[in-house]
């Protein structure tokens, strides 16, 4: 093992540029403990974001040697094959400064794709039970385990291409709600992801489920819209 | 893309395997027949059913590339979608004029 790892870093806005940091290289290192190395011990002006450090809230992602990755769980020695890191914002947003990176646009796609649960009951109801292998469940449980950490939607060749494209996290949060027994929202929710920049923008490139941290496909989550779509579109149920 | 053009895209996409495939098939027959230009043309002029099937895989191949090329062109291009639409338009009646053009010579010469 190295002793030192060069580390490019992003600095500054759009229109900012690559720095290079050495970091001293260590056992078990992960892609944030070099960018927080940097900022404690070099460069404390750098901006980056991080909550959790272990895969859970889906802050950290990053743009890591060319690729997509959450940081707090990519190890060093799975990505620095040479001892050299380039660690950028995520592509795809606009960049706040250094590796932050705005996510207004990703969640209003969220919102555009009707990914809000809409309840069918009160509080003063009973708790409707859900089979855990029900057919619709399991299409839920395969889909559902999303962190929100804007990989996909990084690493997604069309959200380059089309400025209007929802991206894969925001239809995957529609397939969940429409698998889910308990939402009222479909029809409307079918008639958004059909909507231009829906599911049917999807070319399949699958770059989301191969980067995905989560392991979830979000290219079937996005085929299924295109079936359910089209059936409720030749059902007449939703309009073109 | 709208959920219409995705259907019609789809659709002639179908259509067009069937197509592509006999249509390969026959070339196949035809060259390694040994026919000629003559030969070809004996057998296809008014045919309704060479007529009907080229007039098929041409409109079918128009609709499918006219959308294709549409959404290359939103994607790739400044183009707006409405241009790239009108664009898409007029790529597939070319499309369209020049497939017809050639199975009337077949069919109808």
């Amino acid at each position: 093992m190295l002793a030192e790892l060069s580390v490019s870093l992003w600095r500054g806005g759009k229109d900012g540029r690559y720095e290079t940091y050495s970091v001293p290289r260590r056992e078990s290192q992960t892609v944030l403990d070099v960018v927080t190395f940097v900022q404690r011990h070099i460069d404390p002006t750098l901006s980056y974001r991080f909550a959790c450090r272990v895969g859970v809230c889906g802050s950290c992602a990053m743009t890591v040697n060319g690729k997509p990755r959450w940081t707090c769980r990519t190890h060093v020695s799975k990505v620095a094959g040479r001892g050299q890191l380039e660690i950028g914002p995520l592509e795809n947003m606009p960049v706040i400064k250094d590796l932050a990176t705005d996510m207004e646009p990703f969640f209003e796609k969220w919102q555009k794709a009707q990914g809000v649960f809409a309840p069918t009951k009160t509080r003063h109801d009973e708790i409707e039970p859900i089979r855990p292998d029900s057919p619709a469940r399991r299409l839920v449980d395969a889909a559902i385990e999303c962190i929100n950490c804007g990989v996909c939607y990084a690493a997604c060749d069309t959200v380059r291409w089309n400025r209007d494209y929802f991206g894969p996290a925001a239809l995957t949060r529609a397939w969940t709600l429409l698998n889910d027994e308990r939402d009222a929202g479909g029809t409307a929710r079918l008639q958004a992801v059909a909507a231009a920049g829906g599911c049917h923008s999807c070319h399949s490139h699958q770059s989301c489920q191969e980067l995905c941290p989560q392991s979830l496909n979000p290219t079937a989550a996005i085929a299924g819209l295109k079936r359910r779509t089209t059936a409720a579109y030749l059902k007449g149920e939703i309009k073109a | 893309m709208t959920m219409r053009l995705y259907l019609w895209q789809r659709a002639t996409a179908a259509l067009m395997v069937p197509l592509v495939l006999i249509h390969i098939a026959v070339i196949f027959y035809a060259t390694r027949n040994g026919m000629t230009a003559a030969d070809i043309l004996s057998r296809t002029r008014g045919s309704v059913v060479w007529a009907s099937y080229y007039g098929l895989f041409v409109a079918a191949a128009s609709i499918h590339a006219a959308i294709g090329v549409r959404n290359v062109l939103t994607e790739w291009s400044p183009l707006t979608d409405r241009r790239a639409g009108l664009f898409g338009v007029v790529f597939g009646m070319l499309l369209a004029t020049l497939g017809a053009r050639a199975v009337f010579a077949v069919v109808l010469s």
